[in-house]
C-alpha cells in the first residue's frame, strides 16, 4: 500500500505541474514543476516526503508506523506552506489579476500523503479518540498557517477573500440543511427501525422500499419532488407561506430524509439484533420490564451499531446537499457550480474542499461519539 | 411451598407439559430430569410466568401466581440460565446488584450486598467488581449468574441448566458451591437437567419426566432403588445402579460403632462410594470412620457396604 502511493507520489509530484500560473482566472496558466518551487533552504520542506519514500522499506514496526504518520503529517504542511511562498513570489512581479493554482503534482502528493497518513494510523490501531486529535492537529497546523497570511496568494484562498460572508453563509447553510434532514430522519427512523426489528413483516416491506429509495439517482429524485411539491404549494398558500416550494430547501430536505432512513432503520434494526437473546432472557428472568429491558439492556447494547449508521447517513448528506445546490437549496455546491459554470477551477475548489472537510469532520466525530458507545466493549 | 396443580403448555397441537402435578416443599432442592424436549424447562419457566400456562394453576404459598404481578415475582425468585446472560456492558458490580437496583434499595445498601455475594462464590471482591463479563472465564461468569440470581436475597432459585456449557472441572466445583449455598441458607432451589450424575449429587428430590409428564418423583434413593419403569431405569443407567446407590448413601449409615480399624480414617459423612474406591485404593476390606472432628467412632467393613 505504502509503495503504490510512494510511487504514484513520486509520478505525479514530478510529472505534473506542482502549481500552475495565469495571468488572469479565465485563461489556462503556466505549469510550474516542484523543482522550481523548492531549492536552497526551501529544500527542508521535502525532508518528510523522503521520509515517506523510505517508509515501504523500512521494518514493519510501530516506530516505523509512527515515522510515517509524523512524516506524512508533516509533509501535508510543508507542501502548502511551499506552494504559498511560491504563490507570494509570484505575485510580487506580476499583476494583480494573477492567478497561481494548486496543480496536479500538488493534489497528488497531497492526497499520496493524506493517504499514507490514515494507512499508518490503520496500521497503528488508534482508537478513534487518538485518530481525532491527530487529525484535528494536521487541520490546526494548516489553519495555523493559513491565518499567518502565508497561504493569501493561492488562487483558492482568493477566492475566498473575494466572497467572505456568502462562502460563511454558504457552509452555514449547508450544515444547517445536513441536521434539518437528520433531525426528522432519526426521530422517524429509529422508531421504524425498533418496529422493523420486533415485527418481520414490516421489515419485509420496508427494507426493499428503503433500499430502492436509495438507488435512485439524487438529480433524478431533486427533480422528481419539483412537481408536487410545487402542486401542494400551489393548492395550499398556507404551505407555500411555510417555505414549501417545488424548488430550494424543502424538496432537499425531503430527498434527504429519504435517503438517510435506510441506514439509520437498517442499523437500529441490525443493533437490536445482535443483542444476545441471552441477556434479554436473563432481563426478563430477574424481573425487568418491557420498557427497562429496552432502556438498561437493548437500547445500549444496539447503540454503536446505531451510530454507525448515524454516520454514514451523515457523511451521504453533507455531499448530497452538494447536488441539492442544483435545485436552489444553496450551501456550499452553490459555490461549487457557480465555479463550475463560469469554468473557474478555484472556485469550484472553494465549494468541494470544505465539503470533502464537513464529510471528515462529521465522519470523525460520529466515530468519536461510537468510541464512547463502545467504551464498555460488548 | 411451590405447587404445580394439573398444569399444561400447548403449542398449536403440540403438548409441551402434560398435566404436571409437583409439590416443592421449602428448602427441598428439586431437580427435574429429562432427555431434551421432555418440557422440564417450560415447566421451570412456568414457575416465574416466563412462559403463561395453557390449563391448571401454580400457587406460590398458597397463592395463584398468575394473580401477581409477573415481574414483581420474579425479582423474588432467582433465575441462573445456561447461557448465563450477563449484560455485557455492565460491570460484575452492576450485573450482581441489578435486581436490587430494580427494587429500589440505596447505593450503599446494594454495595454492601454485591461485596457479601461476591465472597459467597468466592470471587474476590476487590478485582472483580469493576470487571466486564467479556474479562471473566466462563465457570467465573456462571457464578456472577448465580451472585445476581442471590443479590436480592429470593426464597426460592430457579436454574435451568446452569452448569451444561460448563467443562466438567469447573462444573464439579460450581455443583459444590451450589450444594453449600443450599445447604447454609436452606432455599427453595427448583434445578433443571438432563445429568442424573449432577441430579444425583445435589438433590433431594427428583421429578423425572418425559415427553411432557411427570414419570416418577422421589428420593434419590428412591429413584434409584425402585425407577418407576424402563425409561427412568434407562435414565439412571443399569450397569450404574450399584455404584450410583452408593454414591446417594453415607459411611455413617452403614458404620461399626466402637470398632477399631487401621488406616488413614475416613469422614462419617463421606460416600459409600468414596469409601468403597479407598479400600480399592488401599488394598484393604477395612475403614477407620472418624467423626467431624477427625475423632475415630469406629469401622467400615466392605461387606457392610455390600450388604443391606
Amino acid at each position: 500500500m505504502l509503495l503504490v502511493l510512494a510511487c504514484i507520489g513520486l509520478a505525479t509530484g514530478l510529472g505534473l505541474a506542482f502549481l500552475t500560473h495565469a495571468p488572469n482566472r479565465l485563461v489556462s496558466g503556466r505549469p510550474i514543476p516542484l523543482t522550481a518551487v523548492v531549492g536552497g533552504a526551501s529544500l527542508v520542506a521535502l525532508l518528510p516526503g523522503v521520509a515517506l519514500l523510505a517508509g515501504p522499506f523500512l521494518p514493519q514496526r510501530r516506530s516505523a508506523h509512527r515515522l510515517v504518520a509524523a512524516a506524512a503529517a508533516a509533509f501535508l504542511v510543508a507542501l502548502l506552506w511551499r506552494a504559498g511562498a511560491q504563490a507570494a513570489a509570484l505575485a510580487e512581479i506580476a499583476p494583480r489579476a494573477a492567478r497561481t493554482s494548486l496543480g496536479g503534482g500538488f493534489w497528488g502528493l497531497f492526497i499520496c500523503a493524506a493517504l499514507a497518513l490514515v494507512d499508518a494510523e490503520h496500521r497503528l490501531r488508534l482508537r478513534p479518540s487518538a485518530r481525532f486529535i491527530a487529525g484535528a492537529a494536521v487541520a490546526g497546523a494548516i489553519l495555523l498557517l493559513a491565518g499567518s497570511g502565508a497561504l493569501d496568494q493561492l488562487a483558492i484562498v482568493r477566492e475566498y477573500a473575494a466572497r467572505r460572508s456568502v462562502f460563511a453563509d454558504a457552509v452555514i447553510r449547508h450544515v444547517a440543511i445536513v441536521f434539518g434532514a437528520l433531525v426528522p430522519t432519526v426521530l422517524l427512523g429509529a422508531p421504524l427501525g425498533i418496529l422493523a426489528q420486533r415485527r418481520p413483516a414490516l421489515r419485509a416491506a420496508l427494507f426493499p422500499a428503503l433500499n430502492l429509495v436509495q438507488t435512485i439517482p439524487s438529480i433524478a429524485l431533486f427533480g422528481l419532488l419539483i412537481a408536487p411539491l410545487s402542486a401542494l404549494a400551489g393548492y395550499f398558500p398556507g404551505l407555500a407561506a411555510l417555505g414549501v416550494a417545488g424548488v430550494g430547501v424543502t424538496p432537499a430536505v425531503i430527498a434527504l430524509v429519504l435517503y438517510s432512513l435506510l441506514p439509520i432503520v437498517r442499523n437500529t434494526a441490525a443493533g437490536l439484533d445482535a443483542v444476545s437473546a441471552a441477556s434479554v432472557e436473563a432481563a426478563r428472568g430477574i424481573g425487568m420490564r418491557r420498557g427497562q429491558i429496552f432502556r438498561y439492556v437493548e437500547m445500549p447494547l444496539a447503540l454503536p451499531v446505531f451510530l454507525s449508521g448515524l454516520r454514514i447517513a451523515t457523511v451521504q448528506a453533507v455531499g448530497l446537499v452538494a447536488v441539492a445546490a442544483l435545485i436552489g437549496a444553496g450551501g456550499l455546491g452553490a459555490i461549487m457550480f457557480q465555479g463550475l459554470f463560469a469554468d473557474a477551477l478555484d472556485l469550484v475548489l472553494l465549494g468541494a474542499v470544505p465539503i470533502i472537510l464537513l464529510a471528515l469532520a462529521a465522519d470523525a466525530l460520529l466515530d468519536l461519539a461510537g468510541e464512547r458507545g463502545r467504551r464498555r466493549p460488548a | 411451598m411451590i405447587e404445580l396443580d394439573r398444569v399444561t403448555k400447548r403449542y398449536g397441537n403440540s403438548i409441551v407439559v402434560d398435566d404436571l402435578s409437583l409439590a416443592i416443599r421449602d428448602g427441598e432442592f428439586c431437580v427435574i430430569i429429562g432427555s431434551s424436549g421432555a418440557g422440564k424447562s417450560t415447566a421451570l419457566k412456568m414457575i416465574n410466568q416466563l412462559i403463561p400456562l395453557s390449563a391448571g394453576v401454580i400457587r406460590i404459598d398458597g397463592k395463584d401466581a398468575a394473580s401477581v404481578v409477573p415481574e414483581e415475582l420474579r425479582r423474588r425468585m432467582g433465575y441462573v440460565i445456561q447461557s448465563i446472560g450477563l449484560f455485557p456492558h455492565w460491570t460484575v458490580e452492576r450485573n450482581v446488584g441489578a435486581v436490587p437496583a430494580l427494587l429500589g434499595w440505596p447505593a450503599a445498601r446494594i454495595r454492601d450486598r454485591t461485596r457479601e455475594l461476591l465472597v459467597l462464590l468466592k470471587l474476590d471482591p476487590e478485582g472483580f467488581w469493576r470487571k466486564y463479563p467479556h474479562q471473566l472465564s466462563i465457570g467465573q461468569q456462571q457464578r456472577v449468574g448465580i451472585a445476581r440470581a442471590l443479590a436480592a436475597d429470593p426464597d426460592v432459585l430457579l436454574m435451568d441448566e446452569p452448569f451444561g456449557a460448563l467443562d466438567p472441572i469447573t462444573r464439579d466445583a460450581l455443583q459444590s458451591e451450589i450444594a453449600r449455598i443450599h445447604r447454609e441458607s436452606r432455599k427453595t432451589i427448583v434445578f433443571v437437567t438432563h445429568d442424573m450424575e449432577e441430579a444425583l449429587k445435589l438433590a433431594s428430590r427428583i421429578a423425572v419426566m418425559d415427553r411432557g409428564r411427570l414419570i416418577q418423583a422421589g428420593t434419590p434413593l428412591e429413584i434409584l432403588a425402585s425407577p418407576a419403569n424402563d425409561f427412568v431405569r434407562d435414565l439412571v443407567g443399569q450397569d450404574e445402579v450399584g455404584i450410583r446407590l452408593l454414591s446417594v448413601e453415607t459411611v455413617g449409615n452403614r458404620l461399626r460403632r466402637g470398632e477399631a480399624a487401621p488406616h488413614q480414617p475416613i469422614a462419617a459423612t463421606a460416600s459409600l462410594r468414596q469409601a468403597l474406591s479407598r479400600m480399592i485404593a488401599e488394598r484393604t476390606d477395612r475403614l477407620a470412620v472418624a467423626d467431624a472432628e477427625g475423632r475415630p467412632i469406629g469401622a467400615l467393613h466392605l461387606s457392610d457396604i455390600v450388604r443391606r
